[in-house]
């Protein structure tokens, strides 16, 4: 809401200064965005009248002038093309700094001749572009004086941020009015008094409204105007529509959005002789449209309130009038329609025609219902000063709106909701500052607020508007008490979890990511697939069209990003949500990584190698084991999504749920999304882990260390090319389950010796004694089991 | 060396103390006078040996079978039992001395040797380390574990709930009706579906995480919910999709002054600033009543913001007492109950602490922004670490 301030003084008597004003607004819940002194740099020039323009004897298209700033007369050369004798300027003489063109102005010769000064042009000022000629200033401007004083531009704008719920502030009078109440001056009055009708409107105004659609427009008040003359604003009012970013039109279309602006009151005009019949308010029909006052054309639907005349819609109530019977400089004979429209209904006109206009903004945060009849008187004086003729009686149509509320308010809530303390008259006379009645008993207040509060509807509005006027710096601070002794843990183990990710990644070497929850649709294609459910309506762009269905592809596409800048050997990493569906338990957290390039940086002992699928693994299982999950018991499949290198990726499973993927990246894939070389990635779901156990207590089970000493054996079987590891490991360890503790794989190798499609796998199991330490036969004993064991599961033979 | 003198002083004292005792000494080189030059002949032989062979050869000269030490021993048997005692105590002695001066000369040979190969197992200790890459943790998850931190030791825990979520959640339960104007301040981007004629949507806001909250849980509740939140508008101050925090505190008694309390407290432990200026101004929220803004001091110069005590104010958030309606949409009785909730933008608070100049770079991934901006991975904030301030 922008406003001057000669404009709100013209609402308040005050004398706060500016500075003052602006910080009790934001104190008052009115806050600032701006002041705007728009004189700024632009004090030192003057009305100068030009004397004499002489053509230049050297150039063509420039003039000599002789200028005459007040009090002394200066030699000028001039390139506008109207410069002329005569005429008042704006000039400024050397020494100056012109903003527009960010020269200090010097003095010069042009071509021969001297020029002492500079003609100014609005583009020269900086304050708007018009560089087609010199500011001509009135006539009648003083000759010496600020030039801003003249152009209007020595009022300050001030521009609040209205919250939606203040329609009364969308008029400068509802800002005096507030600033007033808040002790900032006293709010002048207005004289709404009646104009006499010297005649009775040939126009009449129906409300063909059933009563579904009564409240629709509950009030219509009409006047006609005869005899009018709709020239140019003056300019004071001209220079405030300007200042708040309206475009002067004509006296009777300026009227309007001073009352706008002014009083919030949007008021319409229409050229009375352009209307057939009279002015009916209705639902829209079908296939109805509206030419409108913006030069475009909107289809009406059956819930939009329609002003029209006999024959066609005319405008839409509260949101913007019709082209058809818009006034011009011709108008003679004007209706003027003061309404009141619904709310809702207008917001859901202005929505689905994708509209914005001051009325809707207004009609649609509450415009004062009982400010019709009264609106109509002032704008009626304000039509007749400015545009003459002759005013018609009222026309009314419908009644005002019910708006009084009874708000029941016991005095003691502005202490235990509103946390201070505030004596009962106090509360009050706030009250009544703001317009609200006060009645009822001491226990409980029956507050009835004013017209243009239509926002204050229970108890705790009441106690707002007496914290906010009282000022929210006198509540006292009262530190939040715990509930409990100690504080609980803030985070569920499974939230604990999510944060452990990240940093276990982090400690790993990689780098979080945090990237946008949408895909382009086609890369949702390549993770999964793009449902329907998860195509965004309105996406922003068509890069972000989708609900990502996996976190990898925005990694993937970030490593290719950081390629481009020279980055292309990395390890990225993001802890985040993917979606399945558009329903909650459709939402996953996924820890997701990718490496990509080189696994390390070139070295000199250690030799670069590209990142493969057992990178993406040891990532997917320091994870699973620092967030507790059971490793040991997990069993790995060569079965990951299609995103994966088909033979170089696989999935971690407990039981038959898949708890992670791990994998080198399908290269089509990668390619698609920008990245050249291998990239290794992992996916681990954390919401399929189990659950973290709820501990008795904090206790660890005793630990019993063996007393005897661990033994070792080394053996290799020689294998089907096609058996794997695991089912190796796996097979060695049911071979005897209490002695072995541990089984690894050392070594694989395949070659000509061992045959075709064969290979060898060497384990190295760790024999725990318990009881007692093994003999030698024992030992053989167990060796033999795991010979067999592995034979009997893999068909592998001890190598010889 | 050391050692050699050692031994020799302790030779010197034996042979006088057998003097002393009035012990005949015997003749030859078994006369004591000879042991005490035998020994000082056979350690500093020992001493001098250049390599171990040598030190060998010392060693059979004087222990061996046929050493003169071993040599003497074999004569014991010639003397008289007197002798005999007196001289074998001196040889016993005599054969510790030089064994020990043998076995430090050995050790100071294989000291030297050891010394010598090591030299040779020289490197240049200026060569880089095996490489390890570095990791960081984005500033959002250190700004919210930071959050967490603060608000975690006020008793409030973490609520958290589905980032696609039902136009009720979102915005009629709040008390944003379908054509409330409030809506048009939430650029909302829409998903095809329904459920039970409500339209999906991306939260604006974690406040649907309250709505569910109050929906199952019964007062008092003390819940921060943290999280994604998507808003269709991307320019230099806005992305589509940005972070926040929001708090609830629902009970019988809570107010206004434990709302500022809160929050105060809240700023200044955040922005590590102990006497920080924070400022409530009045405003609006359909879902509270009364709302309220908060602002911090900063000092704005030409070097930069600063935030404390300063001559502007920074606004950082938004709250409230919890609008009755909103109570009531989730089947909590305003006659009884009340609280407030307040909610913040967490890229803002961490761009203002962590002075990161572009909200759009959160989301860009670019590494060079990560690792300058990101936080050591172990640098997890917690009240006693103080690393949250």
């Amino acid at each position: 809401m922008r406003f001057t301030l000669s404009w709100l003084k013209e609402h308040l008597e005050t004398e706060a200064s500016l500075a003052e004003i602006a910080d009790k607004l934001t104190m008052i819940g009115l806050e600032i965005e701006e002041v705007v002194d728009r004189s700024r740099g632009l004090e030192a020039f003057v009305a100068a009248r030009v004397l004499e323009a002489k053509p230049h004897p050297n150039a063509d298209r420039l003039r000599v002038c002789k200028v005459d700033d007040g009090s002394q007369v200066f030699d000028v050369v001039c390139g506008a093309p109207n410069a002329r004798s005569g005429m008042i300027g704006v000039f400024a003489t050397a020494g100056m700094y012109i903003p527009g063109i960010k020269v200090t102005l010097k003095k010069a010769s042009i071509r021969g001749a001297e020029s002492n000064g500079m003609l100014l042009s609005g583009d020269e000022m900086g304050i708007n572009d018009d560089h087609t000629g010199i500011i001509e200033l009135p006539e009648g401007t003083p000759i010496g004086s600020p030039a801003v004083e003249a152009m209007g531009l020595s009022d300050p704008i001030i521009d609040v941020a209205v919250t939606p719920n203040r329609g009364d502030c969308l008029g400068v009078r509802g800002i005096a009015r507030d600033l007033a109440a808040a002790g900032l001056g006293r709010l002048k009055p207005l004289d709404d008094s009646p104009v006499k009708g010297a005649f009775k409107s040939p126009i009449a105004v129906r409300r063909d409204l059933d009563e579904a659609h009564a409240n629709a427009c509950p009030m219509f008040v009409g006047r006609y105007f005869r005899g009018v003359t709709n020239g140019d604003s003056p300019q004071w009012l001209k220079d405030r529509l300007v200042a708040v970013g309206l475009r002067p039109i004509s006296a009777l279309v300026d009227i309007t959005n001073y009352f706008t602006i002014g009083l919030g009151r949007p008021l319409h005009v229409f050229d009375a002789d352009k209307v057939k019949g009279d002015i009916h308010v209705r639902m829209g029909r079908p296939g109805e449209k509206l030419a409108a006052l913006n030069g475009k054309e909107y289809e009406i639907d059956g819930e939009m309130t329609v002003i029209a005349d006999d024959e066609v819609a005319e405008g839409l109530g509260g949101v913007i009038g019709g082209e058809p019977s818009g006034c011009t400089e011709t108008t003679r004979n004007v209706f003027l329609e003061t309404a009141w429209f619904d709310p809702v209904r207008t917001a859901a006109t202005g929505r689905r025609l994708n509209l914005q206009t001051d009325a809707r903004f207004r009609f649609e945060r509450g415009v004062d219902p009982a400010f019709l009849v009264a609106a109509t008187e002032l704008a009626t004086k304000m039509i007749r000063e400015l545009c003459g003729g002759e005013a018609s009686e009222l026309v009314i149509a419908g009644e005002e709106p019910a708006w009084r509320r009874l708000i029941t308010y016991r005095p003691e809530r502005t202490a235990t909701l509103g946390g201070v303390t505030l004596a009962e008259q106090d509360q009050r006379r706030i009250l009544q500052t703001i317009g609200c009645e006060v009645s009822g008993t001491a226990e409980a207040w029956s507050v009835v607020p004013p017209s243009w509060r239509g926002d204050m509807v229970g108890e705790a509005d009441v106690v707002e508007e007496i914290l906010r006027l009282h000022g929210y710096h006198h509540i006292p601070s009262v530190p939040l008490t715990r509930e409990l002794t100690l504080p609980g843990a803030a985070r569920t183990p499974e939230q604990r979890r999510a944060s452990m990710a990240r940093r276990t990644l982090a400690s790993r070497g990689l780098v979080e990511a945090v990237t946008m929850a949408f895909v382009p649709a086609a890369q949702a294609e390549l993770f999964g697939g793009a449902k329907e459910s998860l195509r965004l309506v309105n996406p922003i762009s068509a890069d972000l069209d989708a609900v990502r269905p996996s976190v990898l592809p925005n990694l993937v596409s970030a490593a290719g990003r950081n390629a481009d800048r020279g980055v292309s050997d990395l390890a990225l990493f993001e802890v985040g949500p993917q979606y399945a569906g558009d329903r909650p338990e459709d939402q996953a957290l996924v820890a997701a990584g990718v490496r990509a390039g080189k696994a390390g940086p070139k070295h000199w002992a250690t030799p670069a190698r590209p990142v493969d699928a057992f990178d993406a693994k040891a990532d997917a299982l320091a994870l699973l084991a620092a967030l507790g999950a059971p490793v040991e018991n997990l069993q790995t499949t060569a079965d990951a999504p299609a995103w994966y290198h088909p033979g170089r990726s696989g999935a971690l499973r407990l039981g038959p749920k898949a708890i992670a993927l791990f994998g080198e990246l399908h290269p089509r894939i990668a390619r698609k999304l920008g990245v050249k070389g291998p990239v290794a990635a992992f996916e681990v779901f954390l919401d399929a882990l189990p659950r973290p156990k709820a501990k008795k207590g904090a206790a660890k089970p005793m630990l019993v260390l063996p007393a005897f000493q661990p033994v070792e054996r080394d053996f290799a079987f020689v294998l089907d090319e096609g058996i794997a590891a695991e089912a190796v490991v796996r097979a060695v360890r049911q071979a005897e389950k209490q002695l072995i503790a541990e089984v690894r794989v050392f070594d694989q190798f395949a070659g000509p010796s061992l045959g075709e499609g064969r290979k060898s796998l060497a384990v190295n199991v760790v024999l725990q004694p318990v009881e007692k330490t093994l003999t030698d036969a024992e030992i053989e004993a167990v060796a033999k089991r795991v010979v067999d064991a592995v034979a009997k599961a893999t068909g592998g033979t001890l190598r010889t | 060396m050391v050692s050699l003198s050692n031994h020799e002083g302790d030779g010197a004292s034996s042979s006088d103390r057998l003097r002393m005792r009035g012990i005949a000494e015997v003749r030859g080189e078994g006369t004591m006078d000879n042991l005490s030059s035998l020994k000082e002949e056979l350690t500093r032989a020992a001493a001098a040996a250049a390599d171990l062979a040598a030190l060998e050869e010392v060693r059979i000269g004087a222990l061996g079978k046929k050493g003169r030490i071993t040599a003497l021993m074999k004569e014991l048997g010639t003397l008289s039992p007197e002798q005999r005692k007196a001289q074998g105590a001196a040889l016993n002695v005599l054969k510790d001395e030089v064994a020990a001066a043998i076995e430090a000369r050995k050790e100071a040979l294989a000291g030297a040797a050891l010394d010598a190969k090591l030299m040779e197992e020289r490197i240049d200790v200026t060569l880089p380390a095996r490489p390890e890459s570095v990791g960081r943790i984005h500033p959002i998850s250190q700004t919210v574990d930071e959050v967490v931190a603060i608000f975690g030791e006020m008793g409030f825990t973490v609520a958290e709930g589905p980032d696609i979520e039902t136009d009720w959640n979102n915005f009629t339960a709040l008390n944003i009706p379908p054509e409330h104007p409030a809506r048009q301040e939430h650029d909302t981007f829409y998903l095809p579906g329904e459920v039970d004629g409500q339209r999906m949507v991306l939260r604006t806001h974690t406040s649907p995480v309250q709505i569910r909250t109050m929906l199952k849980a019964k007062p008092p509740i003390r819940i921060i919910c943290p999280g994604r939140t998507f808003r269709c508008d991307y320019d230099a101050t806005h992305s589509p999709m940005f972070h926040q925090v929001e708090g609830l505190v629902i009970d019988e008694t809570t107010h206004m002054g434990h709302l500022k309390g809160c929050l105060i407290e809240f700023c200044r432990a955040y922005f590590g600033v102990d006497d920080l200026p924070v400022r409530f101004r009045p405003s609006y929220f359909p879902f509270t009543e009364p709302s309220a803004e908060v602002d911090i001091g900063c000092e704005r110069s030409p070097a930069g913001l600063k935030i404390g005590h300063g001559s502007d104010w920074l606004e950082i958030l938004g709250c409230g007492m919890v609008n009755p309606k909103v109570l009531e949409n989730c089947g909590i009785d305003p006659a009884r109950y009340q609280g407030f909730a307040f909610g913040m933008g967490l890229e803002r608070i961490s761009m203002l602490k962590y002075g990161i100049p572009d909200l759009r770079t959160y989301f860009e991934s670019d590494l060079r922004w990560l690792r300058h901006y990101g936080f050591a991975s172990l640098d997890m904030p917690s009240l006693v670490g103080g690393s949250y301030s």
